[in-house]
């Protein structure tokens, strides 16, 4: 592999030192794995997971019509936001497909977003350009502030022995706070993450990245604590119903018949907004709908396999995986309308091959309906 | 150093000749590629269909990890005697000894050529370069 291009995160040497295996993600040179896959994912649902997120993209918007840029171009209506809480939207297109999903986090004035690390560059340019004639900037702080995430039932008790000044149990979920991390005053702390546990995302000055990554160990070793690497980490947000930019939704899935109507808001008071008209017109009519589906056969459901009702090809596999949570191959798939009821047996094509498998509920895993 | 009884592909298969027959397997490489050390990691092996005839390079099979599928090809062409049915229930054995019980299918070959395939050695040096 040629990894001379590839964009280094500040805790690269650490991966490399750790013997994790190193792949191309997104353009950046991240770490796949630490151990076994299924093990990891294992530690997260157990215990606790530490994950290296320096690849993800950070935006701040500021200046008296940051909000008003946000509810022109994302689906979540920012200014209803209460300050210090966070929500999930997308930035989509005319066509009401999305360019990319983030997170807004809500300030007085300002909006902070975490974008993905493969969309930077294209959330970059399109939010710059409909700030044009608006009185605000936007600030790409993504090598100025590093990201790690400590995800799993044990992360507030490991975080709360670095963090002094704040207390993390009146931190709630989809919230952030400010507060002093080892020694570092003033760090965001946010109760959010991408597995479907409990966990925190924080985000630091790249400087410190090493000395919060092997303290965050130290503090957490007794309680399970492990690095975590991305292949875990899709696992963990397929199992958690969550979708990923490029399978649940890309330039041409839109998010209504992804499931994701929970970060849309067509209120009249938010104003016309980006795709707004399109996904009116998808909601009121939708041609297709993401479900999930689970196989006994030993194939894991792949993006790209097609799926058939008898010989009625119905649709076709957007994400899939071994789930050592629920000790089964998952995937999520579309399906055109009247195959989406949960227990219709279906079939995956698999190089000609046929598969059975069975319409699932979604989530796969959730931790508050055990 | 990998067995020298044999030759090897650059895709990661092996062709061992063993009198009127020849065995195909996957190297350790191959099998470190796909489950890194972990031999849970690999979830399922398809091979072919004893009587099926082979080109050289035609994929016969496949094999998955938790995060990968990867085809399996021909290093010769020949006609499928038997496959190693071991392995689709114990995919272990790919780890532990890929090389003699690891082995996948073994054919009758169209004639007894090796031409074009590496030795232990280049492999050896192919892989050393790629893993660079």
């Amino acid at each position: 592999m040629d990894t001379a291009a590839l964009q280094e995160t500040p805790l690269h040497d650490v991966h490399a030192a750790l013997g994790a295996r190193m792949i191309d993600f997104g353009g950046w040179h991240m770490p796949v794995q630490y151990g076994p896959i299924l093990d990891e994912v294992r530690t997260v649902r157990n215990a606790c997971g530490l994950f290296d997120l320096g690849h993800m993209g950070r935006f701040h918007i500021t200046g008296p019509d940051a909000i008003k840029l946000v509810d022109k171009v994302a689906t979540n209506f920012c200014a209803k936001i209460p300050v210090g809480a966070i929500r999930y939207a997308l930035f989509c297109l005319e066509n009401g497909n999305p360019i990319d999903d983030v997170l807004l986090y809500r300030e007085e004035q300002d909006v902070f977003i975490v974008v993905n690390a493969g969309n930077l560059e294209r959330d970059l340019a399109h939010l710059q350009e409909h700030a044009e004639g608006m009185d605000c900037e936007v600030v790409d702080q993504s090598r100025e502030l590093d990201m790690l995430a400590l995800q799993g039932q044990h992360s507030e008790a490991i975080l709360q022995r670095v963090v002094e000044d704040c207390d993390l149990s009146e931190l709630k979920y989809y919230r952030y706070t400010w507060g002093t991390l080892c020694g570092i005053p003033n760090v965001r702390i946010s109760r959010t993450g991408y597995t479907g546990e409990d966990g925190f995302e924080v985000y630091i000055p790249p400087s410190s990245s090493k000395q919060v990554w092997d303290s965050l160990l130290t503090h957490g070793a007794d309680l399970g604590l492990k690095p975590i690497g991305l292949g875990a980490r899709d696992t963990l947000r397929l199992e958690a119903g969550m979708a990923l930019y490029g399978h649940e939704i890309d330039d041409d899935h839109n998010p209504i018949e992804a499931g994701l109507s929970f970060g849309i808001r067509f209120a009249e008071e938010k104003g016309d907004w980006l795709g707004r008209e399109a996904l009116l017109a998808v909601k009121a009519d939708p041609k297709k709908q993401l479900i999930g589906i689970t196989t006994d056969g030993k194939r894991v459901p792949r993006q790209g396999h097609k799926l058939f009702r008898g010989d009625t090809e119905v649709g076709y596999v957007v994400s899939g995986s071994v789930s050592p949570t629920i000790e089964t191959n998952i995937g999520t798939a579309y399906v055109t309308l009247g195959n989406e009821e949960v227990g219709t047996e279906l079939e995956l094509d698999i190089n000609g091959k046929r598969q059975a498998c069975v319409v699932a509920p979604q989530p796969f895993y959730s931790r508050t309906r055990k | 150093m990998r067995p020298d009884d044999r030759k090897y592909t650059k895709a990661h298969e092996w062709v061992l000749l063993d009198g009127d027959v020849a065995l195909f397997g996957i190297t350790d490489f191959a099998v470190e590629e796909l489950c890194n050390g972990n031999e849970g990691d690999l979830v399922y092996c398809d091979l072919p269909e004893e009587g099926r005839t082979l080109e050289a390079g035609e994929t016969f099979g496949e094999i998955e990890s938790v995060k990968a599928v990867a085809d399996l090809n021909a290093p010769i062409g020949g006609v499928v005697l038997e496959t190693n049915e071991a392995i689709e229930e114990h995919l272990e054995i790919l780890s532990t000894d890929p090389y003699k019980k690891g082995w996948m299918v073994k054919i009758k070959p169209n004639n007894k050529s090796l031409d074009g395939l590496m030795s232990a050695a280049e492999y050896e040096a192919f892989v050393a370069e790629k893993a660079h």
